[in-house]
């Protein structure tokens, strides 16, 4: 790759920051050269980005529909699978599968709630329930917006 | 600031101690340019694609390579890793992390997954606020105690737990070009020999054959989305572009000054352009994820261009193996 053939294709998904690239010069050299983004690679980030928005929303219908409740909702929406929440509650994986129930979900003891809470890292009250409105992960979690 | 993280906290640790080495030298001398695909091991559902080794081995041989003596360390419990880390950073000696970025408050959130195999160094402390040297970062960065505890025992899948590593004495002379030796033959090992078709360049063909069956075999969204993860890994920030490939282009020509071999920086040309191959399969890949509906053709295509680019590298790197066991 030439020095000048370095994308330069910039959607902001890096923050203002820019990364290093290697490229040859008109001599040969190898230089670095800073780049904010490629194309094929934007897209394949924000396709990414735009399953974990899928599978979110699909949860919150699910917790609406009174399929699930709300822990599946805030494990997608905090991108935990099962290994890392089993990690982060202490809970075995079996007894988390049954408090995806809502039906079990009501009857969770105080503590267990908190604990949910605290690994998710929203309040109690929140946990009770899922937002009215469908949610951006990015949007929700770190305050930030994707352009377009 | 450098392109992969690794060679960059590496290299930040080393020049504190007054060596001053450049990133392609580290990322070479560390062997850091690896294959491997793993449909077994599965991260956020999507099959494991890697272009480099795991995370803390280039630190690992670059100062073994170079005699430097270092420390590496993970823990069980997550106060003594804090409380380990602040021993170092009192008596002003910078540490090595790897942590998940999912928790690095500081990080582009684009690029918040849970993803455990990033470096940062800790430089120094305040309070409860710490000074990090992040190597895709412009400047210092902070980061809250309780933020830096988290990202270091990241949950999920390869945990760093708490994994810390620093340099305890430098030797007064060390012999670059033995270095530079090991470096390549270790690489090219790794490339061309390992007996497994999930490494290295049977790795690279296992892909491609895999490429093909995925539109059948997984519908159109997944397809997209497994594709999409092996050209994200390819330009994860780090890679300095086209999964390593340029960087260690860069690695040879600067080796083949320092050993006085012409063989060495015609062999990084051919690794340039095996890095432009890698380029136009991320272009051809990039068109099927804009296509709503891109059938299976592409995938043949993307496959076949895999296939080539494992021709090409093999050619490479047998010539490369050559040309070191004459040095």
């Amino acid at each position: 790759m030439k020095k000048e053939e370095v994308p330069q294709y910039d959607e902001n998904l890096l923050n203002g920051i820019k990364e290093i690239q290697y490229a040859v010069d008109e001599n040969g050299e190898y230089t670095e050269v800073k780049s904010p983004g490629w194309e094929p690679k934007n897209i394949a980030l924000k396709q990414a980005l735009k399953l974990v928005d899928e599978m979110i929303e699909d949860a919150r219908q699910l917790v609406i529909n009174g399929e699930k409740s709300p822990v599946y909702f805030y494990m997608n929406l905090k991108q935990m699978d099962f290994s890392i929440l089993k990690e982060e509650t202490g809970f075995p994986k079996f007894i988390i599968k049954k408090h995806l129930k809502p039906s079990v979900f009501k009857k969770l003891s105080e503590k267990k709630l908190k604990k949910y809470a605290s690994v998710f890292g929203i309040s109690k009250e929140e946990l009770l329930t899922v937002p009215e409105k469908p949610v951006k992960a990015l949007e929700y979690n770190f305050g930030f917006k994707l352009k377009n | 600031m450098s392109a992969h993280c690794e060679n960059g906290v590496t290299g930040n640790l080393l020049r504190f101690y007054g060596i001053e080495l450049s990133e392609p030298m580290i990322f070479g001398i560390g062997s850091g340019l690896f294959f491997f695909y793993m449909p077994l091991i599965k991260m956020n559902g999507i099959p494991v694609t890697s272009f480099r080794p795991l995370p803390g081995v280039i630190f690992k041989r670059v100062t073994s390579r170079l005699g430097i003596k270092v420390k590496v360390k993970q823990f069980r419990n997550e106060k003594t890793a804090m409380h380990e880390l602040d021993i170092l950073l009192q008596q002003g000696i910078p540490a090595g992390m790897v942590v998940g970025v999912y928790d690095l408050t500081y990080f582009p959130p684009a690029y918040r997954f849970r993803f455990n195999a990033h470096n940062i160094i800790g430089v120094g402390k305040e309070n409860d606020t710490y000074f990090i040297s992040d190597p895709i970062m412009e400047k210092i960065e902070k980061i809250h105690y309780n933020d830096l505890l988290k990202t270091r025992f990241a949950k999920g899948t390869y945990k760093p737990k708490g994994k810390m590593y620093y340099i305890k004495s430098v030797p007064e002379t060390f012999d670059i070009k033995s270095a530079i030796i090991k470096g390549i033959k270790h690489t090219c090992r790794d490339m061309l020999t390992i007996p497994f078709p999930y490494a290295g360049l049977n790795a690279e063909k296992t892909l491609a054959k895999h490429v093909r069956k995925w539109p059948d075999k997984l519908g159109e969204r997944k397809a997209k989305l497994y594709l999409g993860q092996v050209v994200r890994m390819q330009e994860e920030i780090g890679t300095g572009g086209a999964g390593f490939r340029f960087l260690y282009a860069a690695f040879l020509q600067e080796a083949s000054k320092i050993m006085n071999n012409p063989d060495l920086n015609e062999i990084s040309e051919q690794m340039t352009a095996a890095g432009d191959l890698w380029r136009e399969f991320g272009i051809a890949s990039g068109r099927i994820f804009k296509d709503r509906h891109p059938g299976k053709e592409p995938y043949t295509e993307v496959s076949e261009m895999l296939l080539n680019i494992k021709k090409e590298e093999e050619i490479i790197f047998k010539n490369l193996n050559k040309t070191v066991k004459s040095l």
